[in-house]
Order: C-alpha cells, then structure tokens, then sequence
C-alpha cells in the first residue's frame, strides 16, 4: 500500500511554535492505532529533530512518511550544515548559543537522542549548504 | 441505569442546540444531534466542562439523593474535603462532621484520612525507590481517563494506590462492620462529592475489581440541608481522623506537597494538564518525581458539583488545614490493601479502525474530504471541526449535507441553474410570440 504522506514547514526562531509538526504526527499515529512506544519513538525523535531545524537552520521542511511497517521522517534545510557529525553525535556537545541555552534549549542532546530512539539515521550534509536527516521507526 | 461512559446527563428542553459545549470539549466528544447535545461516551472523559459552560444549565451529572439513606441498615458519610470550604467562616472540620450526622448518617469517615495514608506510602515510595520515574497521581479519575484513552504511553506512570474515595469506603466500611456486626450490603458507604466523575468511578471503577462506594450525593444538593444545622451545633463531637496534610488535597499542589517529593510538579485545569501531559510523552520534562494532575481549575474545589468559587475554596481549605483540629484515633485500617487490583487498561478510543491499514485508508479519506470544507470550524454542522465532521462521515456517522457552507454553495449553484433554465424558457416564448 502507497504511504501517507504528510509535509510540515518548520519557521526559523519560533521556539514556541517548534513541536507543532511533530505533535501533529503524534495525534495522527494515535488515530491510527500505532503501538504506544512506537508513537512515542516517532515523537521524540521527531521533535528533537524540529528543535535542531528552529535552533540551527533557519527552519526547513518536514516530510513524513507513514507505512503500516514503518515511519520515516525526513528533514532537510538550507542551514549551516554539520562541519563535524562525529562531534556532533557526541552527548553533551552543542554549538547552540547562549540566548538559545538560555531558553532550556541546546543541550547537546539532540542528534544523540534521535539515534537512540529510531531503528534508522542518515544524515547528509554539506557545509554552508544545508543538511538532510532521515530516520525511520519500525513498527 | 445503562451505563453510558460519563455521568452527563441533558435536559432536552433546556438544550438549544448551541454549539458552546461543542466548542470546549476538550476530546470532541460531543455532536449536535437533530439540534440536541450527544455525548459520545466512548471519548468523553468526565471532566465536566460541558456542564461547567452550558449557559442554559441543560447538562447535569447523574448523583443519588438523599433518599438512599433509607435503603441501608447504618449509613456512613464520606465527605471529600471540598466539601469543609463550602462554608463562611468554617475552620473546624468536627462542626461540619457533626452536622452530617445530624443530618441522618450513623457516622462520618473523612476521604482526608486516605490522603494522609497515601502520601505516607508514597513519601516511603519515593524515598526507597520504589515508584516509576515521573509518577503520575492516579486520584483525579478524568486524569486517569485520559491518560487511558490519550496517552497509553504514560499508563505505566500512573500510581498504582486506590482513590482516597474508594480507600476510606473500604476503610470506612470495615469499621462500620466490626462496630455494628452487619454484614457488609447492609451498611451504605455515602461520598459527598464535588465531582461528577467520582460518581462515574464509583458505578464503573477502573483498576478495581469492584466499588465499595454505596451511593454519591453531590455538595450542591447537601449544601442547604447542612447550612441551618451548622449554626445550632456549639459543641460539636470530635468526629475528624485526618491529619491538616490530607484535607490539603483539596487544592492544586496538595498532594505533591504531602508526598514529599524532591521534585513534583502540578496542574490544574484540563487543557493545562493535556500539555503536561503531552510534555511528558515527549519526554521533555526531566525532573519531576511526583506529578499531581487535576482536571478542575484549582484541583478538586475547583469541581462542578462544588457551590463555592474555587479560589475562595482554596484559601479556606488553607484557614481550615492551619486551625488545629482535635482528632479522635484512625481505628485499625489495613494498610495492606491500599494498591489496585488490576492495571488501568488501553481503551484506543482515539483509533479508527483496528487495523492500521483500514485506518490510513480512512485518514487519507479523512484528509481528502476536509480539504473540501472551508476550515472555519464553526460547529454549525453539530461536530466541534471540519476534521471532526469529515472523520464522523467516513466513519459512517455524518453527511456532507451537515456543512452549511456546502448547503449554501449547492443552493446557489440551484439558483443559478433555474435562472439559467427561467432565462432561456423565457428566450423561447419571445421567440415564440414573435
């Protein structure tokens, strides 16, 4: 069966306003009737990955894909890029700035928290061009 | 009575079919039917909003009355501690309790005295480690329908003790039964509630094998009764048991504070707990050992079946937790009983259909047909939204024809067909005549 597809876009700075995408996936994989820890999963990660596109990227654009197998989120935007994943996957290690820790944010907690919590994680990224995450939860 | 899911109850001819209750039901479980108010029990949750905003007062929550006192041999009252903040002035629970049993119970037994027995036991949870990280009080029983219909993934943080209604039933009754020797369904357990949905949990408990709560008057009909016996009663009988920590249950953050949690958290008011709710699913709070939820605004006086304003409420349950109370002794209450006897269980109101195919089918149809309505959201159609209209016709229980956007687009289309039809026939006969 074709996935349903739903597209998110993610507006840069708007820290009150990031965690609407993903909540929004979170209702709808509850209508569907997901296993809980999988929606949870997909909610975490998802959200940690909307924080990352607000604090770093200048916003982006969300596409997520639902199968009855699995759910993949894909992430892409036209921000700063990664210069050094390895570092970056690192727990504890941020970049983020005061003003943005300062708001609870930035806690270098990010791009290791989405790899706990999917099955799958790919990330593309050229530096000052942008970066593509793409994870997925299998059911 | 059949059992419906909630305890709301309409009073057609009050009801006019507004859509304000629609508007504020926080789980969109209410329709306008055939120009009434339908509750959907499956997706209601009790919280009362619906009966706290109808401006008609059609909405009312099923409660026993007074008559009840009858059909049992000895009668215990349990009074929840909102019910002491009703009344001007009032700082000695022992006044309030006298009254009761003035009124026609053989004795009292305060709901405070589970409080107190549960934040003890959780105080020793906490501090041996015994609890699941974030552990969510389980004495809000809308909380616990939520949580069990919205967010499965928090129902292993739920507290496994009893609610302090049904405890001190439990409690209230074996010492009834060792005081009078009667058996157990001769002795009527009354809670005075300011709470509609404690009245739904005594008649389907949730995690209980079964109620020891007989009957439930709400405060609003036990209000007036009371009122003129308080002013004759000058030396009351010592009748309370609770410690002040208990009867602060009352008010938003009594509980957490009797825990004695390192970290609580708590909240009042239902949206507010949907977001914390939703915050903790997400897992974006990390400190908070001990989380007090309560659906009403300033927690339980905060109830639809309470008379007086909640804040007031609040600041007297504070005077009367500070005046010192004499007590007479708690009795020998098994403390071994307090846990639940089962785990609150999943109930997927939220699902489509039970296979997750059928339901993306459905979702995609869902989303499909809501593009075709114009997104106002104005309730006019009887469903709170235009995803909640075109989710009710694909799932087979609306029609197109509800949405009076697309009624009045498919009468002008109407219109300009017969003027078409009127402009041409006339065309004709000129032609005709001619």
């Amino acid at each position: 069966m074709e996935p349903m597809i739903l597209e998110y876009t993610v507006s840069a700075d708007d820290f009150s306003g990031a965690g609407e995408a993903s909540g929004d996936v979170k209702k709808t994989l509850k209508s569907l009737g997901f296993p809980p820890e999988v929606i949870r999963r997909v909610s975490v990660a998802m959200y940690e990955a909307e924080i990352n596109m607000v604090i770093h990227a200048r916003g982006g654009k969300i596409t997520v894909e639902i199968s009855p197998d699995e759910i993949r989120v894909c992430c892409e935007d036209v921000g700063p890029g990664i210069p050094d994943i390895d570092l970056a996957m690192q727990e504890g290690w941020s970049t983020a700035s005061d003003k943005v820790r300062g708001l609870g944010f930035g806690a270098g907690m990010g791009l290791p928290n989405i790899k706990k919590y999917t099955d799958y994680l790919d990330i593309k990224t050229v530096v000052g061009q942008g970066t593509t995450l793409t994870m997925s939860v299998a059911v | 009575m059949k059992y419906v899911g909630h305890s709301v109850t309409l009073d057609k001819d009050k009801c006019c079919g507004c859509t304000i209750c629609l508007k504020r039901c926080p789980t969109e479980a209410i329709r306008i039917i055939n120009g009434k108010a339908v509750i959907f029990g499956n997706k209601c949750i009790d919280c009362g909003e619906c009966i706290r905003v109808c401006p008609n007062h059609a909405k009312k929550a099923v409660v026993d009355t007074l008559d009840v006192l009858n059909s049992f041999e000895y009668t215990v009252a349990l009074p929840a501690q909102t019910l002491y903040a009703q009344f001007p002035g009032m700082r000695d629970r022992n006044i309030v309790l006298t009254a009761l049993k003035k009124l026609g119970f053989d004795d009292v037994f305060e709901v405070s005295v589970a409080c107190d027995a549960i934040s003890r036991a959780v105080t020793q949870d906490l501090y041996f480690d015994r609890l699941p990280d974030h552990v969510i009080s389980s004495s809000c029983p809308t909380v616990v329908r939520i949580i069990r219909s919205q967010f499965p993934s928090l129902l292993p943080n739920l507290l496994n003790y009893r609610s302090p209604m049904e405890l001190s039933a439990r409690w209230a009754k074996k010492l009834a039964m060792e005081k009078t020797g009667l058996p157990k369904e001769k002795i009527g357990c009354v809670f005075i509630s300011g709470c509609p949905a404690k009245a739904t949990s005594s008649k389907h408990p949730l995690g209980e094998n079964e109620s020891y709560v007989d009957a439930v008057l709400s405060i609003s009909e036990v209000y007036p009764l009371l009122q003129p016996l308080l002013k004759n009663i000058d030396r009351p009988e010592i009748l309370a048991r609770s410690g002040p920590l208990g009867v602060g249950w009352a008010k938003s953050g009594g509980e957490a504070y009797a825990s004695q949690a390192s970290h609580s958290l708590y909240a009042d008011g239902i949206e507010n707990v949907i977001d914390v709710l939703e915050a903790l699913e997400d897992e974006k709070i990390h400190q908070a050992r001990f989380i007090e939820l309560n659906a009403c605004p300033g927690g339980c006086v905060g109830g639809v079946l309470a008379i007086e304003n909640p804040f007031i409420a609040k600041s007297r349950i504070t005077h009367i937790m500070n005046h010192v109370t004499p007590t007479i002794p708690t009795g020998s209450l098994p403390e071994d009983d307090m846990h639940l006897d089962e785990e609150v269980r999943y109930n997927p109101a939220l699902q489509l259909d039970s296979d997750v195919k059928q339901a993306m089918i459905k979702m995609m149809k869902i989303k499909e047909l809501e593009k075709q309505f114009n997104g106002m959201d104005c309730g006019v159609c009887g469903a709170p939204s235009c995803h909640a209209l075109a989710e009710d016709i694909i799932m087979g229980r609306g029609t197109e024809e509800q949405c009076i956007f697309r009624k009045c687009r498919k009468y002008e289309e109407r219109i300009a067909q017969l003027e078409k039809t009127l402009e041409e026939s006339c065309e004709r006969k000129e032609h005709d005549s001619k």
